[in-house]
C-alpha cells in the first residue's frame, strides 16, 4: 500500500439552480478514486454550500495514483427521483507524486458538465502521502518529472540527455461501443473523458518506467497525442526525450512547509532515482541487455521496449587525448566517430527538443521527414497495440536512414502527427538531422578535455550551419560555399530546420513567419483505392509546398527556415498542406539570389512585357522586404570567399518519402534537378497563379512581427505584457466547380484573413510580435475547412528596439533575461569539469554556493545575473510592470513559449494535460457554432488556469492546444467539440520583484510571495 | 466561401471600449460596423470591412456572455471563465450601469413594473435611445431596486456593496430607487426644466433627513421610506399660517431683517403670505401618499413659479429662505422648532437647487 490520497471538499459557489420551485439546490459531492467512493453530506437549499467535509482517505497503489484521475462529482439530492448530476471535476494528481513539484492541490475548480459547460465552482484540497516502495519490478514510475517544454527547463541543468522515449496505448472508443446507442450523450462523453484521462495516466507511467530504465529522471519535450480512429479505436501515444536533470537550486526547500506534512515521506521514493552526480563517477556497466519484464497482463508495451533506448554507454576513455588543437576536419571526424558510437546503440537517436544547451548542437544537416498512408482496421485486442507500434517504428526507421544519408547520426526537433479521415490515416514524422556533441549524451567527466578543445575550435554563431555530410559525396545536388562567418567550413546556400534558432546564431535583421498553403482535390474513394490515391498525391504536395516555401523565402530575402512544420491533412475529397516556419537571414549563409521569371514563348512581345512587369514587381517586393526586415548583410566580394561560385541551384534539404500500406518506400528527391535556380517558368496559367499568390501575401502592418519559433530573431527587449489566444475559423466551400486553383485561393484567403484579423485585434499591443504562431488545419466535413491558430502576442519596447547598435552587453543581458538559466548553466558546467580557463573566475564560488545553498537561491541568482550584465539594473526596472490591483481570482498567465518575458521561472509544478468534450443539443440557443465554441474554449482556458492556481502556480508555459475537433449538425441543432491541451504549470517571479528583494534584503524569502495568495483557499 | 465559424479567445479577455459603448447603446452588429467604419478606423489600421465585421461579432459575443455576470457584479469578480484585469472589470461594471440622462428623466419616479416596461417603446422613440439600451437601463434600475429593497443599512452602501459601483453612480442609483419607491411625480410639463441631477440632489437630502434612517439606522428600507411619524407631525406646522397673529409676526420679522438687502423686497413683502402658505401647506399635506407624490409639482407651483415670475435672483431666494426659516425660532408661540428645522432645512436645500430656468 504505497500511497494514501487525502481529499477534502470545502465548499461550492455559484451553483446552478437545480430546483425550479425553490430556486435553490440541495448539493452533495461524490469523491471517487479507482473503485472507492465517498460522499459528503447534503447541503440543503444553498447555491453556495459549505461542506467542510472530513478528509476522505484512499489507500492505493502508486501505479493507480499515476493512472487514475481523482473524480469529483457534484450532485443535486432528490428524495423521490434519481439525483441530478450538476457536473464533475477531474483532478490529475500526478504533480503530487514527485517531490519537487506541488505539495498540495487546493483551490476553486470549475464544475464542468459536458452538456452545460461550467456550472459553478468547488473548493477542494488534495494531498498525497507516499510510502517507500523498493519493489524492483514495480509498475509505477513515480518521481519521473515530465515537461512539455522542448528545451531544458529553466531552473534545471541537463546532466545527461539520454534520448528518445515513446509509448502508445490503444483502446476501444466508448463513443463507438454498442452501449452508446442506449446511454445519454452525457454518459458517453464522460466515459470518453475518463478513459482518455486513464489512458494518458497509464501512458505517462509507462514512459516514466522507460526513463527509469535509462537511468534518467525526467522527460523533456513530452508530446502526447490522441488519434480518434473512430470505429477502429482510440490511440493515445506519446514521445519525449529522456534526460537526467539536476536542479540548479531548489526553491522547493524553502517553500512553506506547512502545506506538506507528507513531505519527508515523499522524498523517499525520489531518492531511489539515480543521483546524477554520484552515478556519473564510475563507468557504468553495460546494462543494456537486461530486459525488464513487466507483468504480462498489464503490459501494453512493445516487445522491444527495453532496447528502444540504450541504458548506458561504454565510456570512451582516452579518446580525446592526443588530438590536440588542429583544424576542424580531424576534430569533426573524431567527433563524428564519438557521437556515432554514442548514438549507434540507440534504436532511434531522436530528440524532441527544439532548443539545446550551449554546445550541444554541432552541425545541422536539414529537415528529414517521412509520411505513410495506412488503412485503419479495428483494434481487436487493446493489449496488443503492435500494429500501430509497427507503423511508427517503420516511419522512425525511415527518418533515421534519411538522417544517415545527410551524414547525421541524430534527429532533433523531432515530432510525429497523424491525420485521419474515415478509415485512412496519414502518419507523419519530421525532424532535423543533426550532429550532436556527445558530452550530454553520456557521463561527461572523461570527455572534458576534448569538449573544451572542440568548443574552442567551433566558431561561435556559425558552427551549426556547417555541413555535416561529405562534400564530395553529397546526398543530393547542393551548392556549397565557404561559411560567410568563419570562412573555413562549407555551408549550404539555404538551411531548413524544425528547431528553434540557436541562441548563439548570428542573424542579420529580423525574422518573419513564412507559410506555404496548398490544396489538392482528390476523388472520393473507398479503402485501398483511397489510400493509393492519397499516396500518389503526397509527393506532388510535398514538392509544391517545398517550392512555395523556397520561393517565399527568396522573396523575403532570407536564407534559412526554423521551426518548419509541414502539416498534411486528409479529407473526403481533398488534401490540404500547410507549412509554417520562421524565415531568417543567417550571417553564415550566402545572400540568396533573386527570383527570375522566364516565359516559354519568347517571341510574343506583349507577353514579354508582362513578364518583365512581373519581374519588376518581384524585385521590388524583395527590396521592400529587405528593408522591412532590416536585412543589410555586410558587402562581401567574391574573392574573399575564395571558392568559385558555381551555377546557383535550387535544391532541397528535405529528404522524405511516402509509403502506402503496402510498405513500399519511395524516396523522393525534391531538388529541381538541372533547372536554373530560382527561375520560375511561366508556361501556363497555373504557374501564373503561383507567381500571383506569391505576391498576394501581405506583410503584417507596421509595428507587428510574427514568427512560429520561441523568440523572434532581432527583437530582444520584450516587455512583460503577453496575450495568449486561440482563434478558430471554419469556412464552407461552395461545392460547385471546385478547382485546385479556387481551393488554393480560398485556403490562402482564409489564412491571410485570419492573420489580418489577429493583427487588428491585437493592435493595442503595438509594437508587438506574435510568437509561436501555430496553425493547424483540418477538414471536418466534405466542404468545410477548419483552421485553428494558437499564439502569444508579446509587446516589446520600441525605444530600445530602435537602438540598432546592440552592444554585446545588451545581448548578454537579453540572454540572461530569457534564457538566464543557460547563461548560468554554462559556467557551472565548466567548473564542474574543472577547467582552468574559466570565464568568470570570481563568480565561480558564488555560483556554486548559490546552487548548493538552497535557502536563498532566487535572490542570489538575481545578483549573479546582474553581475553578468552591466546594464542590468536599469533595464530590469524598465521592464517592471505595475502589480495588478487586488483581485479575488489570481491571474494565471498562459503562453506557448517556454519562458515568460521579464520574469524568472522558479519552480515547475508538473504537467497539465487535459481533455474535454462539450456537446450541445441547443446550438442556436447558445449563439450558434461560434457562440458554442467561443464559450467552450473560454471554459477550457478557465479550467487550465484553475488547475494551475490550485497547484500553487501562476502560469502555464509551453502551452499547446493539441487537438480541437469540432463537429456540427445544424439541422439537428447539435454540435460537439473535443479539446486536448497541455503545458507545464510553473511559478514565476517578476524580475523587478527579484531585484527589489536582492537589493533590499538578500536573504528574504521572496519566492512564495506570488504563489502564496492562490494556494490558500 | 462563407465563414461558418469565426472566433477569437484570449487568455486575458480583450475588451474594446469603443465596441462596448456601441453594444451598450444597443446597436446591432451591422450598425456598429457601419459606425466604426465611419469613425475612420479602417484608414487608421489598414483593416478591411470583413475584419471589422469579424472583430465586432467577436466582441459582441463576449459582451453577451459577460452580460449574465454583469447582472450580479460580484460574480464577475469571482468567476473563473473570463480573466479580466480588475481595472477593466470596474470599467465594464460602471459602463454597464451607467444610464442616459434623457432616459432616466422619463422613468424617474415611475413604478418599475411591467407596465412601465411596455412604455419603453415610446420612450425609445421620444429620446432616440435604442429600445435595447432602454431595456438594459430599465432592467438595471429594476434589478438594483429588487436587490436593495427590504435591506438594512444605508441605501448607498448597499448598492455599492451589491453592484460594486463608484460612489457617484451608487448615489445616483440611490436617488432612482428612492424616487421609484416613493413614486414622486417628475414627468409633469412644469417639471421638465429639472435635470436628473436636481432630483438626485433633493433625493439625497430627503434620504438624509426625512427617512426612517435619519432617526433609526436599524430598520429595513430605512433609506427608502419616508418617516411616517414625521410626515404626520408636519400637520402641526399649519399653525404658522392658520394663526393670523403668528403669520403677521413671522412676516414682520422677515421683512425687518431683509429690508434693504433684497432687490425684490417689495415683491417679497407683497407675496410673503402666499409663499408661506404654500410652503406650510405642502408640509401639512404630506400625510397623504398622493400629495407626497406631487411634492415637486407643488413646490414648483407654490414657490418657484411665483418667485420666478417676479424675477427673484437666486441670491434673494437664498436670503429669503434663510431668514424665513430662521425667524421661526423667534416666534414665541410656536413650539415645533425641531420639526420645523427638519422640514425646512431639507426643503430650503431642495428649493435652492430647483430654482433655476
Amino acid at each position: 500500500m504505497p500511497g494514501k490520497l487525502k481529499v477534502k471538499i470545502v465548499a461550492g459557489r455559484h451553483l446552478p439552480v437545480m430546483d425550479r420551485a425553490s430556486d435553490l439546490t440541495d448539493a452533495f459531492v461524490e469523491v471517487k478514486f479507482g473503485n472507492t467512493t465517498f460522499k459528503t453530506d447534503v447541503c440543503l437549499k444553498s447555491l453556495n454550500p459549505q461542506w467542510n467535509s472530513e478528509w476522505f482517505k484512499f489507500e492505493v497503489d502508486d501505479e493507480d495514483l499515476q493512472d487514475e484521475p481523482l473524480q469529483i462529482t457534484v450532485l443535486d439530492h432528490d428524495t423521490y427521483s434519481a439525483n441530478d448530476a450538476i457536473g464533475k471535476v477531474y483532478i490529475d494528481i500526478d504533480p503530487l507524486l514527485y517531490s519537487e513539484a506541488a505539495t498540495v492541490i487546493s483551490g476553486w475548480f470549475p464544475i464542468y458538465d459536458t452538456i452545460h459547460g461550467i456550472r459553478g465552482e468547488i473548493n477542494v484540497v488534495v494531498k498525497v502521502d507516499l510510502f517507500n516502495d523498493l519493489n524492483r519490478f514495480r509498475q509505477s514510475s513515480c518521481g519521473v518529472k515530465f515537461f512539455c517544454t522542448t528545451s531544458i527547463p529553466k531552473c534545471y541543468r541537463a546532466v545527461i540527455i539520454h534520448g528518445f522515449v515513446e509509448e502508445l496505448v490503444v483502446n476501444e472508443d466508448p463513443e463507438y461501443q454498442w452501449i452508446d446507442r442506449i446511454r445519454t450523450p452525457r454518459a458517453s462523453n464522460e466515459a470518453r473523458q475518463r478513459l482518455i484521462s486513464l489512458m494518458s495516466g497509464e501512458l505517462q507511467r509507462k514512459i516514466g518506467l522507460k526513463v527509469l530504465e535509462m537511468r534518467g529522471n525526467a522527460v523533456v519535450g513530452y508530446l502526447q497525442c490522441f488519434d480518434l480512429e473512430g470505429e477502429s479505436g482510440l490511440v493515445v501515444r506519446a514521445i519525449g526525450t529522456a534526460c537526467t536533470l539536476d536542479k540548479l537550486s531548489s526553491p522547493a526547500a524553502f517553500l512553506p512547509a506547512c502545506n506538506s506534512p507528507s513531505k519527508e515521506m515523499k522524498e523517499i521514493p525520489f531518492n531511489e532515482d539515480p543521483n546524477p552526480n554520484t552515478h556519473s563517477s564510475g563507468p557504468s556497466t553495460p546494462l543494456k541487455n537486461q530486459t525488464y519484464s513487466f507483468s504480462p497482463s498489464k503490459s501494453y508495451s512493445r516487445q522491444s521496449s527495453s532496447s528502444d533506448t540504450d541504458l548506458s554507454l561504454t565510456p570512451k576513455t582516452g579518446m580525446g587525448s592526443g588530438s590536440a588543437g588542429k583544424e576542424g576536419g580531424p576534430f569533426k571526424a573524431l567527433l563524428r566517430q564519438q557521437t556515432q558510437s554514442a548514438l549507434e546503440q540507440r534504436e532511434f537517436p531522436f530528440f524532441t527538443l527544439t532548443a539545446f544547451p550551449p554546445g550541444f548542437l554541432v552541425h545541422v544537416g536539414g529537415v528529414v521527414s517521412a509520411r505513410s498512408v495506412k488503412l485503419l482496421d479495428r483494434i481487436h485486442n487493446p493489449d496488443e497495440p503492435e500494429t500501430r507500434d509497427a507503423w511508427w517504428a517503420e516511419i522512425r526507421q525511415e527518418i533515421k536512414s534519411h538522417a544517415k544519408a545527410l551524414g547525421c547520426h541524430a534527429v532533433v526537433g523531432y515530432s510525429e502527427s497523424t491525420s485521419i479521415c474515415e478509415e485512412v490515416c496519414i502518419l507523419s514524422a519530421s525532424g532535423t538531422a543533426a550532429v550532436l556533441n556527445p558530452r550530454f549524451l553520456q557521463d561527461g567527466t572523461v570527455e572534458g578535455c576534448l569538449e573544451q578543445r572542440l568548443e574552442e575550435n567551433l566558431p561561435a554563431g556559425c558552427g551549426f550551419c556547417h555541413i555535416p555530410y561529405d562534400e564530395l559525396n553529397m546526398p543530393f545536388p547542393a551548392h556549397l560555399t565557404h561559411c560567410y562567418n568563419c570562412r573555413k567550413q562549407k555551408v549550404p546556400d539555404v538551411l531548413f530546420t524544425t528547431i528553434d534558432l540557436p541562441v548563439d546564431a548570428t542573424v542579420i535583421g529580423k525574422g518573419c513567419l513564412i507559410q506555404a498553403r496548398l490544396c489538392r482535390l482528390k476523388k472520393k474513394a473507398q479503402a485501398e483505392a483511397n489510400a493509393t490515391a492519397i499516396s500518389n498525391l503526397l509527393p506532388f504536395m510535398e514538392y509544391e509546398v517545398h517550392t512555395q516555401l523556397m520561393n517565399k523565402l527568396k522573396l523575403k530575402g532570407m536564407n534559412a527556415l526554423f521551426g518548419l512544420r509541414i502539416q498534411i491533412s486528409v479529407g473526403e475529397n481533398m488534401l490540404m498542406g500547410l507549412a509554417s516556419a520562421t524565415g531568417v537571414y543567417l550571417a553564415a549563409l550566402p545572400t540568396p539570389g533573386g527570383i527570375q521569371i522566364a516565359g516559354k514563348t519568347p517571341n510574343d512581345g506583349s507577353y514579354e512585357q508582362h513578364i518583365s512587369h512581373m519581374q519588376k514587381k518581384i524585385n521590388d517586393t524583395i527590396a521592400k522586404n529587405k528593408e522591412l526586415y532590416e536585412i543589410n548583410p555586410p558587402e562581401m566580394s567574391e574573392e574573399i570567399i575564395g571558392s568559385p561560385i558555381p551555377e546557383p541551384r535550387q535544391r532541397s534539404r528535405l529528404l522524405r518519402s511516402q509509403s502506402e500500406s503496402s510498405d513500399e518506400v519511395a524516396e523522393l528527391d525534391l531538388s529541381h534537378g538541372k533547372k536554373d535556380a530560382f527561375v520560375l517558368e511561366i508556361d501556363d496559367t497555373d504557374a501564373m497563379e503561383d507567381v500571383h499568390s506569391l505576391l498576394t501575401d501581405v506583410p503584417p502592418p507596421s509595428g507587428f512581427y510574427s514568427c512560429n519559433t520561441e523568440i523572434m530573431p532581432g527583437i530582444n527587449n520584450w516587455t512583460s505584457e503577453i496575450q495568449m489566444f486561440t482563434s478558430v475559423r471554419v469556412i464552407r466551400l461552395s461545392s460547385l466547380n471546385l478547382t485546385n486553383q479556387a481551393l488554393n485561393k480560398n485556403f490562402n484567403d482564409l489564412c491571410e484573413n485570419l492573420l489580418k484579423s489577429l493583427y487588428f485585434k491585437l493592435r493595442s499591443m503595438i509594437p508587438c510580435c506574435l510568437c509561436h504562431v501555430n496553425f493547424t488545419v483540418s477538414l471536418p466535413e466534405d466542404e468545410l475547412i477548419q483552421v485553428t491558430v494558437t499564439a502569444v502576442a508579446i509587446t516589446f519596447d520600441k525605444n530600445q528596439a530602435l537602438q540598432t547598435a546592440k552592444t554585446h552587453a545588451e545581448k548578454s543581458l537579453q540572454r540572461a533575461s530569457t534564457d538566464n538559466e543557460e547563461l548560468l548553466q554554462f559556467p557551472l558546467e565548466l567548473c564542474s569539469d574543472s577547467l582552468p580557463s574559466h570565464p568568470f573566475p570570481p563568480a565561480k564560488e558564488h555560483l556554486e554556493s548559490a546552487s548548493s545553498n538552497s535557502g536563498i537561491p532566487a535572490a542570489q541568482r538575481a545578483v549573479t545575473v546582474e553581475k553578468a550584465s552591466p546594464v542590468g539594473e536599469g533595464n530590469f526596472r524598465n521592464r517592471s510592470s505595475p502589480p495588478c490591483a487586488n483581485s479575488t481570482v489570481g491571474v494565471v498567465k498562459m503562453t506557448p513559449l517556454s519562458f515568460i518575458p521579464g520574469a524568472k521561472i522558479t519552480k515547475y509544478l508538473g504537467i497539465i494535460n487535459m481533455f474535454f468534450i462539450r456537446e450541445t443539443t441547443s446550438l442556436r440557443e447558445e449563439g450558434g457554432v461560434s457562440g458554442f465554441l467561443h464559450a467552450f474554449i473560454a471554459e477550457v482556458f478557465a479550467m487550465v488556469r484553475a488547475h494551475v492556481a490550485a497547484l500553487g502556480g501562476n502560469a502555464v508555459v509551453s502551452y499547446i492546444m493539441k487537438q480541437c475537433v469540432f463537429m456540427e449538425n445544424p439541422n439537428k441543432n447539435q454540435a460537439q467539440c473535443l479539446i486536448n491541451v497541455s503545458g507545464d504549470a510553473v511559478v514565476f517571479v517578476r524580475e523587478s520583484e527579484l531585484e527589489v528583494v536582492s537589493t533590499q534584503q538578500p536573504t528574504a524569502n521572496c519566492q512564495p510571495a506570488c504563489a502564496g495568495g492562490e494556494v490558500t483557499t | 466561401m462563407t465563414s461558418e465559424l469565426d472566433i477569437f479567445v484570449g487568455n486575458t479577455t480583450l475588451i474594446d471600449e469603443d465596441v462596448y459603448r456601441l453594444w451598450l447603446d444597443g446597436y446591432s452588429v451591422s450598425d456598429a460596423v457601419a459606425l466604426r467604419v465611419r469613425s475612420g478606423i479602417l484608414e487608421q489600421t489598414g483593416a478591411t470591412a470583413a475584419v471589422l465585421q469579424s472583430d465586432t461579432m467577436d466582441h459582441y459575443r463576449t459582451f453577451h456572455m459577460l452580460e449574465r455576470l454583469l447582472h450580479a457584479p460580484p460574480k464577475l469578480l469571482h468567476q473563473l471563465i473570463f480573466q479580466i484585469p480588475p481595472s477593466r472589470q470596474a470599467l465594464l461594471i460602471e459602463r454597464y450601469y451607467a444610464f442616459d440622462e434623457a432616459f432616466v428623466r422619463e422613468v424617474l419616479g415611475k413604478k418599475l413594473s411591467k407596465g412601465t416596461k411596455k412604455d419603453l417603446d415610446d420612450i425609445s422613440t421620444k429620446t432616440g435611445i435604442t429600445l435595447k439600451s432602454c431595456r438594459r437601463q430599465f432592467d438595471n434600475f429594476k434589478r438594483v431596486f429588487k436587490v436593495v429593497e427590504e435591506m438594512r443599512g444605508s441605501l448607498v452602501d448597499n448598492i455599492q456593496q451589491h453592484f460594486l459601483l463608484s460612489d457617484r453612480l451608487a448615489r445616483d442609483y440611490a436617488a432612482i430607487v428612492f424616487f421609484a419607491n416613493n413614486r414622486f411625480e417628475t414627468g409633469k410639463k412644469k417639471l421638465q426644466y429639472l435635470s436628473f441631477g436636481d432630483f438626485a440632489f433633493c433625493a439625497e437630502l430627503m434620504i438624509q433627513n426625512w427617512t426612517l434612517g435619519a432617526v433609526d439606522s436599524q430598520v429595513d428600507d430605512m433609506d427608502m421610506d419616508l418617516d411616517k411619524e414625521f410626515l404626520q407631525d408636519l400637520k402641526e406646522l399649519k399653525v404658522l399660517v392658520a394663526d393670523k397673529d403668528l403669520l403677521d409676526l413671522h412676516k414682520s420679522l422677515v421683512c425687518t431683517a431683509l429690508r434693504g438687502k433684497l432687490g425684490v423686497f417689495s415683491e417679497m413683502e407683497a407675496n410673503f403670505k402666499n409663499l408661506s402658505r404654500g410652503l406650510v401647506n405642502v408640509a401639512a399635506k404630506l400625510t397623504h401618499t398622493k400629495d407626497v407624490r406631487d411634492l415637486f409639482v407643488d413646490l414648483v407651483e407654490k414657490f418657484i413659479e411665483p418667485c420666478r415670475s417676479d424675477h427673484w435672483p437666486l441670491n434673494d431666494v437664498r436670503l429669503f429662505l434663510n431668514q424665513y426659516s430662521a425667524s421661526v425660532h423667534s416666534l414665541d408661540g410656536f413650539r415645533h422648532q425641531a420639526l420645523w428645522d427638519r422640514y425646512m432645512g431639507t426643503l430650503r436645500g431642495c428649493l435652492l437647487r430647483l430654482y433655476h430656468d
